[in-house]
């Protein structure tokens, strides 16, 4: 059961004189909803782009389901099945809801660059299927009835829901959440707690969360890394991280009296 | 196929009225209208729909009218209406050749960027040219000469003119442009072209393998300028290295801008203000005396695109704006 799907061993990342992540050692096990957290600045992002591959570690190794994945493009660690949302939401604005979500299937659809234009039978019949799924997709998240809208024009928290949609149309295995519910208020961020655990068990996934809403990340994640200035502070389940002395000072200093 | 081919049919009915009703001189500047309609719906597809900026168009159709029009030289004149078999294939061969060099291009600099790669082609546009320039087997700065064209075509006392014969080759390659790029873009390799130009970052973290998209749309981009290119060579019987400076490259751009990043209709009705307008504007001359042409027609284009930054089209295609209109109005 408690195979490991993604590991990071000492991930470092430096920018000139700065270290955003030092020697960072962490795993995740298949189907574990784990939380990332820690302060602004503390380098979650940070290792998020090292994981999905646009950032390159300094030094270190990422291993995915055994396989080591550094040095490889995003679009070949998005492949293999490991996938991502982006903290400032990065849509296809100028492209509709669908076509969002058609284009991360697109790999997914093997036709020659002519096929479409003789229209062949195969490149008709899996275009119909790509559709479908995309459909299908959308509807999980209530988006189906928006799909021809302009995604740019979409509100913001449907903007978001549209992230993960786009994300799980690459047919992943894990997929990284950044922060999925910035700027949503309560009864959104509720909603969409209850969305991310039904396609984690509709699609059997693993999820890695960043989130700075405290209540949401100790009432979903099974287990918790906690990041402060690149370093790994804390790790275990909500209760122990919710009583780690460590954790308390990183988010609220030190009492000097 | 039976709509590109209706499409086609369609319009050759069109080029037998024009055949009948316009003069030699407008016949002519129609062929250049559909040479430029190729040139700017191929360039629209690197500039419009994948988000790059390339300046080198003219380098690539340089290089399929010159090796079209070298591989004609070769082979003994074929008159009339062996035209209809021998362009097409000569065309494609041009094409085929820009492409080639579309490819070894584009292969290392589409890793560039925005302004990198508008430098990096524009460099090539111009080491083309002046690698024509000095190439005395097709004729150097003198010209290339004596490339065989339409010519009129005898039947018997029925003659179908050179005009016809040019118009329905270059018409041939305007409607198989048009449709391989429109449907090519309607399928998940245009999805990930257009995805490249709205994120890039997000388009690799959703799969999409985007130094391949950029080079395919590269390749397929220059390929059709060959096209363009092998069509001019063979109508105008003559090629000078002069002919695909950076103005023409300039006048690509012109186009896609004018009509619409992203909408092949806009390029369609954006190349034919581009190749008549300072034509139409040659009255003009004789009524106040001096070369005001080039003043009026850039004053044109600020003006265009003041009132229409997007372009004319804005990246809808005439029809879905006709849609649009339709809708509002009932």
């Amino acid at each position: 059961m408690s195979e490991k799907l993604l590991e990071a061993r000492t991930l470092t990342m430096q920018f000139g004189g700065l270290k955003a992540v030092n020697e960072l050692d962490f795993f995740v096990n298949r189907g574990e909803l784990m939380g990332l957290i820690g302060p602004n600045g503390a380098g979650k992002t940070t290792v998020f782009n090292m994981l999905t591959g646009v950032y390159q570690p300094t030094t270190g190794e990422v291993v995915f389901e055994g396989n080591p994945i550094r040095g490889l493009k995003p679009y070949q660690i998005a492949r293999q099945g490991l996938t991502r949302t982006f903290q400032n939401i990065r849509l296809f604005r100028d492209l509709s809801v669908i076509e969002n979500v058609l284009v991360a299937g697109s790999h997914l659809a093997r036709y020659g660059l002519m096929a479409p234009v003789f229209e062949t039978k195969n490149f008709r019949q899996l275009e119909s299927e790509q559709y479908e799924r995309a459909r299908h997709l959308l509807d999980i998240f209530g988006l189906e009835g928006k799909k021809d809208w302009s995604s740019g024009t979409l509100p913001y928290g449907e903007q978001r829901k549209l992230e993960i949609v786009r994300a799980l149309a690459t047919g992943p295995k894990m997929i990284c959440l950044d922060e999925p519910a910035a700027g949503m208020n309560h009864k959104e961020t509720h909603n969409l707690m209850e969305l991310i655990a039904k396609i984690r068990q509709e699609f059997s996934l693993t999820v890695l969360l960043i989130e700075h809403d405290m209540k949401l990340v100790m009432g979903i994640c099974e287990r918790i890394v906690v990041l402060d200035h690149g370093v790994k502070i804390e790790q275990g389940t909500p209760q122990v991280v919710q009583s780690s002395p460590k954790v308390i000072e990183a988010y609220l200093g030190v009492d000097e009296a | 196929m039976r709509v590109p081919m209706l499409t086609f049919l369609g319009l050759m009915i069109l080029g037998v009225i024009a055949e009948f009703t316009l003069d030699s001189f407008v016949q002519l500047m129609l062929i250049y209208v559909l040479i430029n309609m190729i040139l700017g719906m191929s360039l629209n597809l690197v500039n419009g729909f994948t988000g790059q900026f390339s300046l080198g168009h003219a380098g690539f159709m340089a290089v399929g009218a010159y090796v079209s029009a070298y591989l004609s030289t070769l082979f003994p004149d074929l008159t009339g209406g062996m035209g209809l078999v021998t362009f097409p294939v000569l065309a494609l061969l041009g094409g085929l050749a820009a492409a080639f060099a579309g490819y070894l291009v584009g292969l290392p600099s589409l890793r560039l960027r925005g302004d990198y790669l508008a430098i990096v082609t524009l460099g090539f546009g111009e080491i083309i040219r002046v690698t024509l320039l000095n190439m005395p087997a097709v004729g150097g700065a003198r010209g290339f000469y004596g490339i065989p064209g339409p010519t009129d075509w005898d039947l018997g006392g029925f003659v179908i003119s050179k005009f016809l014969i040019g118009y329905a080759q270059a018409m041939f390659w305007v409607v198989a442009c048009f449709f391989v790029i429109w449907r090519v873009v309607r399928s998940a390799h245009g999805r990930a072209f257009l995805s490249v130009r709205e994120d890039e970052i997000a388009a690799e973290a959703m799969g999409v393998d985007t130094t391949k998209a950029k080079v395919r749309a590269f390749v397929l981009s220059s390929f059709f300028a060959g096209i363009a290119g092998s069509i001019f060579a063979h109508y105008a019987n003559y090629l000078n290295p002069a002919s695909f400076g950076f103005n023409r490259s300039i006048d690509a751009v012109i186009i896609v801008v004018l009509g619409g990043m992203g909408s092949l209709t806009g390029s369609l009705v954006a190349a034919v203000f581009v190749t008549l307008m300072p034509e139409l504007l040659r009255p003009l001359q004789e009524l106040v005396g001096v070369d005001v042409r080039m003043v009026v027609y850039s004053l044109c284009l600020i003006l265009l695109m003041i009132l229409r930054p997007k372009g004319l089209f804005g990246s809808k295609e005439v029809f879905e704006l006709v849609r649009k209109y339709v809708r509002k109005t009932s």
